[in-house]
C-alpha cells in the first residue's frame, strides 16, 4: 500500500447524499480479476452518456457535460467532497479501487458506510469525516473559486483551507499509524501468530464441532 | 457477571488480541467465498508467498456471474466465464470445506447454501466479501461484509482487524397482520432509520414479532440490516434456531450435537443488558411496504403515495428525491398501486428460499402473469431450494402462472449475468438494492417482499396482496 503523509490537492465537490458503490463503480467491471484499471470506469454511468461494458476504450465514449467531474476546473482533482453516507451498498473494494485509480487521495464527507470507510484505508485513500457544517462550507467554497485547493495533513490530522482556516479531524490511532507507513496489514497481524495459534487451539478444545 | 448483549457475547469471545486503542485481532470461524471479491486476494496471497491458514473454514460457490438457464450451454460470456473459473483452479490449488461450483446439485447464493447445508452455525464468526453476509447473522452469528483485501486477511491470518460497533436493538413487538412478511418488516424499520440509521452499529432484532418468525425470515430481515448501515445484523437463538440446523450436513451430531446446543441457547442478549440505541416498531401498525425511489429508505406503505419533493424543507433531501423520481420516471402524489411494472424478479440472498418461493406460489395459483409485464422470473436461491420446491410442485404453479422458472444465483438482483432490465424499465423485485443501474443500466426497481412481487405480476402494477384474497 502507498504511503500516505500530506496533500496538497485541487478539490472536487460530489454533491448528493447516498452514493452507492453501485454508482462508484458498476457490477459489470467487478467481473475483472484484477485490482488495477478501474479509475476510467469510476462513476460510469454518471460520467459517460453511453451504456460502459468492460474492455472498452473509454476515451472514445461520449462523456456526460452534466456530470461535475467531467468540467475542466476539476481535472487531476485528487480530494473529492461528498455527502452523507457516501459508499453505502455492496461491499466491493472495486470502489476504493477504482477511486484511488481516478487519482482520488482523500474524501471528506460527514460519513461513510462502515465497510467502504474500512476498505478504504486498505488501498491508501484516506475518508475523513468532518461536522455536516464543516463540509456545507467547503462546498461551498469548493464551488465558488475555480482551482480550491486543501492541504490535508495526516500526521497533524488538520486539513487547512485556502483562507488559512485549519480543520482537525478524528483517526483511529492504529489507522493513522498503518497509513502514514504504507504498512501491509497481514504482515503486522501475522506478528501475533502464536497469539492466533493459541485462541485456535483453546476454541478447538472447546468448540470442536466448528472446526469439523 | 453484568447482563451481556448477544453482540458483546460474540465479540468477546473471538478477540486474540487488542491494541491501544482498542483495535481487535477477531478470529474467524467461517469464510464464504464466491467469485467476484476473491480472485484478488488468491492473487495476493500467492505473490506473498502465504499459504491459507486453515482451509477447513472456507465454503466455495459461484453464483454472482452464472447463468440461471440454458446450464448445458455453460457460461457463454467470456469474463464472467473467466471469474468462474478462476474461482475453480484457485479452490482446487488452495482447498476448502466445502465448494458448490457451477451445475452442483448444491450450488446457491452463497447466503442460502451456507445455512441450509449447517455450514452457518451459532456462536460463529462469518464473514464473505459480500456486504449481505448480515444474513447469518439470523443464527446470532456475527456476520457481515468484507472487502477483498480483508478476504486476503482472513486467508492469510484467520483474522480481522476490528473495532467493536456499538449496539442497536430493534424490537418488533405484536403480530404482523395477513400478507405482512419478513420483508415489509426490515423495509418499515429502514423507512423508519434510515440507510445510515445503523452505521456503526451492531444491530439486534428482537421483539415478539421476530421471534415468531422462521429462518428464512430472520435471514430477510439480518440480510437487509446493511441496507440500514448495520454490517452487522442478529437474532438470538431460540427452539427455532436449534430446529432448523439439526440434521444440516456440516451440523454437529450426537454428542457434539448436545454439547453444541447447550451452549447456543447461552447465545442470546440478557435480561437487562444495555444497548447503545433501541428503536420500537409495532408489528400490527407494519403494511405491505414498496420503495419508490433509488435507495431503499426510499420506501412507503402500498395503499401510499410517491412523494411529493416540494413538501421537504431540506435542500439536500429535496434533491435527492427531485433526483430519484426523475431517474423512477415519477409523478410526485402518484398512488403506488398506479404503477405498472414490466418486469417482476422473485429471487436474490433476500427472498429466495423456500419460504419466499412458497407466499410467491401462494398468490401466483390459479391467476395469470397480466399480459403488460414482459417477463417474470423466479430464480431459486440454491439448487437444495429448486428441488424442494419441485418436490411441493410450487414449479408447477410458476410455469401455469407464465412465469419462468429459473436455475439458481444472484441473477437479477445485480445483474452480473445475463438476466438484468432494459433502460427505463420497471421491475417490482424481492432483492435488496433499489439503487440506480442496479438490475441493469437505467433500470428501475422496486422493492417489495415474494408476496406483493407475485400480486404486481398478475395485475401489471402494485396491488395489496391483501385484497388479492
Amino acid at each position: 500500500m502507498n504511503p500516505f503523509t500530506k496533500l496538497d490537492g485541487l478539490v472536487a465537490p460530489l454533491d448528493r447524499a447516498n452514493v452507492d458503490t453501485d454508482a462508484i463503480i458498476p457490477k459489470q467491471f467487478l467481473k475483472s480479476i484484477k485490482r488495477s484499471g478501474f479509475g476510467p470506469n469510476a462513476f460510469d454511468e454518471w460520467r459517460y452518456l453511453d451504456v460502459g461494458q468492460p474492455g472498452q476504450d473509454n476515451s472514445k465514449r461520449p462523456l456526460n457535460p452534466d456530470f461535475v467531474l467531467n468540467q475542466p476546473r476539476y481535472q487531476g482533482a485528487q480530494i473529492l467532497l461528498t455527502r452523507d453516507n457516501f459508499g453505502c451498498g455492496s461491499s466491493r473494494e472495486h470502489a476504493p479501487w477504482a477511486l484511488e485509480d481516478y487519482g482520488f487521495r482523500v474524501l471528506i464527507g460527514p460519513s461513510f458506510a462502515d465497510i467502504f470507510f474500512n476498505n478504504s484505508f486498505k488501498n491508501g485513500l484516506l475518508p475523513i469525516k468532518l461536522d455536516a457544517a464543516e463540509v456545507d462550507e467547503l462546498f461551498r467554497q469548493c464551488e465558488a473559486n475555480e482551482g480550491y485547493r486543501l492541504v490535508v495533513d495526516l500526521a497533524a490530522q488538520t486539513i487547512t483551507r485556502p483562507d488559512g482556516r485549519t480543520i482537525g479531524f478524528d483517526i483511529d490511532p492504529f489507522r493513522k499509524e498503518c497509513l502514514l507507513n504504507g504498512w501491509d496489514d497481514i504482515g503486522l497481524t501475522l506478528r501475533h501468530a502464536d497469539k492466533i495459534k493459541a485462541y485456535e487451539e483453546r476454541r478447538r478444545a472447546e468448540h470442536p464441532y466448528y472446526f469439523a | 457477571m453484568a447482563a451481556q448483549t448477544l453482540y458483546e457475547k460474540l465479540w468477546s469471545s473471538h478477540v486474540v488480541h487488542e491494541e491501544a486503542d482498542g483495535t481487535a485481532l477477531i478470529y474467524i470461524d467461517r469464510h464464504l467465498v464466491h467469485e467476484v471479491t476473491s480472485p484478488q486476494a488468491f492473487e495476493g496471497l500467492k505473490l506473498a508467498g502465504r499459504k491459507p491458514w486453515r482451509i477447513s473454514s472456507i465454503v466455495a460457490t459461484a453464483d454472482h456471474n452464472t447463468p440461471t438457464d440454458h446450464w448445458e450451454q455453460g457460461i457463454l460470456d467470456p469474463v464472467s466465464r473467466q471469474q468462474v473459473e478462476t474461482l475453480d483452479a484457485n479452490i482446487r490449488e488452495v482447498g476448502s470445506l466445502a465448494y458448490f461450483p457451477f451445475k452442483d446439485e448444491r450450488q446457491g447464493i452463497v447466503h442460502v447454501i451456507g445455512p441450509e447445508n449447517g455450514a452457518t452455525l451459532p456462536g460463529m464468526t462469518v464473514v464473505c466479501g459480500d456486504s449481505h453476509t448480515s444474513t447469518h447473522g439470523a443464527f446470532a452469528c456475527l456476520a457481515h461484509g468484507i472487502g477483498t483485501s480483508e478476504v486476503e486477511h482472513v486467508m492469510a491470518t484467520q483474522c480481522l482487524l476490528q473495532k467493536k460497533s456499538r449496539t442497536m436493538l430493534i424490537r418488533v413487538d405484536g403480530q404482523l397482520g395477513q400478507g405482512v412478511t419478513a420483508k415489509d418488516v426490515v423495509l418499515a424499520i429502514i423507512g423508519k432509520i434510515g440507510t445510515a440509521g445503523g452505521t456503526g452499529y451492531a444491530m439486534e432484532f428482537g421483539g415478539s414479532a421476530i421471534r415468531s418468525l422462521s429462518m428464512e425470515g430472520r435471514m430477510t430481515i439480518c440480510n437487509m440490516a446493511i441496507e440500514a448501515g448495520a454490517r452487522a445484523g442478529m437474532v438470538g437463538v431460540d427452539e427455532t434456531t436449534i430446529e432448523y440446523l439439526e440434521g444440516r450436513p456440516f451440523s454437529p451430531k450426537g454428542e457434539a450435537w448436545e454439547q453444541a446446543v447447550a451452549y447456543w441457547r447461552t447465545l442470546k442478549s440478557d435480561e437487562g443488558a444495555q444497548f447503545d440505541k433501541v428503536v420500537e416498531l409495532k408489528a400490527e401498525d407494519i403494511l405491505p411496504q414498496v420503495t419508490w425511489g433509488t435507495s431503499p429508505e426510499m420506501v412507503t406503505t402500498v395503499d401510499g403515495r410517491v412523494p411529493d419533493p416540494a413538501a421537504v424543507a431540506d435542500p439536500v433531501r429535496r434533491e435527492g428525491i427531485e433526483r430519484a423520481l426523475k431517474y423512477m420516471g415519477l409523478e410526485p402524489n402518484t398512488p403506488i398501486t398506479e404503477i405498472a411494472v414490466d418486469q417482476v424478479f422473485i429471487g436474490s440472498c433476500t427472498n429466495s428460499r423456500i419460504e419466499d418461493l412458497r407466499e410467491a406460489a401462494a398468490v401466483a395459483k390459479g391467476r395469470r402473469k397480466a399480459d403488460s409485464v414482459k417477463r417474470v422470473l423466479v430464480v431459486p436461491g440454491s439448487g437444495l431450494v429448486k428441488r424442494q420446491a419441485e418436490d411441493e410442485g410450487l414449479h408447477e404453479i410458476f410455469v401455469a402462472a407464465g412465469f419462468e422458472w429459473r436455475e439458481p444465483g444472484c441473477s437479477m438482483c445485480l445483474a452480473m449475468n445475463a438476466d438484468r432490465l432494459e433502460p427505463g424499465e420497471r421491475c417490482a423485485s424481492t432483492s435488496n438494492r433499489n439503487f440506480e443501474g442496479r438490475q441493469g443500466a437505467g433500470g428501475r426497481t422496486h422493492l417489495v417482499s415474494p408476496a406483493m412481487a407475485a400480486a404486481a405480476a398478475v395485475t401489471g402494477h402494485f396491488t395489496d396482496v391483501r385484497q388479492l384474497g
